[in-house]
């Protein structure tokens, strides 16, 4: 049958990395698209790193960081006082890492996307650099940024190779729903499996719709 | 607001050379003329601190805003100025009162929506306040950009190609807008161009770029009236320019008369109003040159004048004459046969003849309460 605490980790792990993942992406974004600086190729590189990394590749390597023997675990383990792997705070922080490419490149392409002459007339009209990013330049981003936090909620739903390399299976901490429909098949419970991999058939269309409906809403603002 | 003039010095080898030093006092419009590429929008681009270039100066007033030798450079938010860009880059998700409102930070809150509408209300937006660009025509989108540009009571306005987007009916009212402008706003305006038009009907004066350089420089009445300049004969035809007001308007025959520093001219016109300040221009064509006072003539202008340059270049086949009537240097273009026919040298005393219809009145204010025109 459903598995309610795995839908409820899942909507947690979803939120939680759009939360901690949002504005570090349109920070990242913005510095990407709008300065020039040395070692920019790099940072690209690395931010796209989780895309072409296999799951379990990129899922073996956080485990080893957020292990008690590594410097990151040791050291979350004495201010939380619980391991960082296999727990939901370490889930959250793979989760956010893996999802970095899907916030940071729409993200980079919407700044990128309004024009140069318009960042120069903002500054020409008095504004500082600060309310230009937050008068001018967010909003014109705002459906691409928009599309990032989308993007990233419904592609955490479907996380799998991290989850299991860095969570485990954990009831109610760590096992998510997908991790959960590969649990019951294992079982041979069909149904469950089934009804599931429903739900999150369900949560997919329904979050991209959204994501239609909003930029076309937003769409008509760019003149 | 003090009175700051403009200066500018730049110079580097690249990427884009520049060498170029000028200055602009207030109610002055400068055009920076050249080809595309010729580093016209640089320029601006260094006075609003967009650019910096390897060595540049650049002074509004007392206020240095570049001083690459101090290593001073003021970000163009702390400089006043006002940018009119090509594409006028409005701020596509804000109406034309909220562009306007942008520019207003210097204000207090409570009177931005009251100086926008008033901006607006200048440059006859008034019933568009609530518009988003992608819902004006061009010509209003550019008079969003210029109400948001005099929105920071800037200490120097600068237009590049402001016209080069719009039709040439709009781009005629814009121009007599902008000429109205200056003589309201009193701050050195630096205008981009590559169309010898906008220099002629709005530029006092004129320095003309090429690759960076200065080629010439100067009043454009006085560059108008050289005949050696030969890059100008082919771009628009020599013609001179000058300033004239109107002195009498003469509806029943469908003319007006102008004076001059030099005298009176009649020219073909209905639409002015008496003691308007007119600009002039007579093509160097349209000019017949008479030894002797003709009479009998169907043409309303003889002008007399002695020589005072003949300039021959082999390029062309018509030679230039160059005639001092009054102050102003008319130029008239003749062919070599009538050089020798004629027995034209300088110093001798010539009569020069134009038709009504070839005397072009080219900026013409008919005061500050209509609207459009």
């Amino acid at each position: 049958m459903m598995d309610w605490r795995a839908l409820n980790v899942s909507l947690s792990l979803g939120i939680g990395t759009v939360v901690l993942l949002l504005p570090c992406g349109v920070w990242l974004g913005h510095a990407l698209a709008a300065r020039r600086f040395r070692g920019k190729s790099f940072v690209e590189a690395l931010v796209a790193v989780p895309l072409i990394l296999p799951p379990t590749v990129l899922g073996f390597y956080l485990l080893v960081a957020f292990g008690s023997r590594s410097p990151l675990g040791a050291a979350f383990e004495s201010i939380a006082g619980q391991a960082l792997a296999f727990s939901f705070p370490g889930l959250l922080l793979a989760s956010a890492i893996a999802n970095i490419p899907f916030v940071v490149q729409p993200i980079q392409r919407g700044f990128e996307a309004i024009p140069p002459d318009v960042r120069d007339a903002a500054a020409c009209c008095g504004l500082t650099p600060w309310q230009r990013f937050l008068r001018i330049e967010v909003p014109l981003a705002w459906p691409s940024i928009l599309t990032a936090a989308i993007l990233t909620f419904a592609h955490t739903l479907g996380e799998f190779g991290v989850v299991l390399m860095v969570g485990g299976n954990l009831p109610g901490e760590t096992r998510t729903l997908s991790v959960a429909i590969y649990d019951r098949m294992q079982a041979f419970d069909d149904r469950g499996a089934g009804i599931m991999a429903a739900t999150l058939l369900v949560i997919a269309v329904v979050t991209l719709t959204a994501t239609t409906m909003l930029s076309r809403r937003a769409g008509p603002r760019r003149g | 607001m003090a009175k700051r003039s403009l200066s500018v010095s730049l110079r580097q080898t690249g990427p884009i050379p520049l060498d170029v030093d000028f200055a602009c006092d207030p109610g002055d419009v400068l055009a920076i003329f050249g080809p595309s590429g010729s580093g016209k929008t640089t320029i601006l681009r260094a006075i609003a601190g967009l650019y910096r270039p390897t060595q540049a100066s650049v002074r509004s007033g007392a206020e240095t805003w570049t001083d690459t030798a101090a290593a001073t450079f003021a970000p163009p938010h702390r400089r006043a100025v006002g940018f009119v860009f090509q594409e006028y880059a409005l701020f596509p998700h804000l109406t034309a009162a909220g562009n306007v409102i942008a520019a207003l930070g210097h204000r207090p809150r409570a009177e931005r929506q009251t100086r926008a509408e008033a901006l607006l209300n200048l440059v006859h937006l008034a019933g568009k306040m609530s518009q988003r660009p992608h819902e004006l025509s061009g010509g209003e989108r550019q008079r969003v950009a210029l109400a948001r540009a005099l929105a920071r009571e800037p200490a120097v306005l600068l237009l590049d190609e402001p016209f080069a987007a719009v039709d040439r009916t709009v781009r005629r009212r814009l121009q007599d807008e902008i000429d109205g402008l200056r003589r309201t706003l009193d701050i050195p305006l630096v205008l981009v161009t590559h169309d010898f038009e906008d220099v002629v009907r709005l530029a006092t004066h004129v320095l003309i770029l090429e690759q960076g350089r200065t080629v010439a420089s100067g009043p454009v009445t006085a560059l108008m009236s050289r005949p050696d300049l030969s890059w100008l004969r082919e771009a628009v035809g020599l013609g001179t320019v000058f300033d004239a007001i109107v002195a009498r308007t003469l509806p029943g025959r469908g003319l007006v008369e102008l004076t001059f520093d030099g005298g009176a001219l009649l020219a073909a016109h209905r639409d002015v109003t008496m003691g308007t300040r007119v600009r002039v221009r007579i093509p160097a064509r349209e000019v017949i040159l008479a030894t002797r006072e003709p009479e009998g003539l169907s043409l309303h202008n003889v002008l007399s004048g002695t020589i005072s340059t003949i300039h021959a270049d082999p390029a062309f086949d018509h030679v230039i004459v160059q005639i001092a009537v009054g102050r102003v240097l008319l130029l008239a273009e003749v062919t070599r046969d009538t050089i020798g026919r004629l027995d034209l040298v300088i110093g001798k005393h010539v009569h020069a003849l134009i038709k009504s219809v070839s005397v072009d009145l080219l900026t013409v204010q008919t005061g500050h309460s209509t609207n459009g025109r």
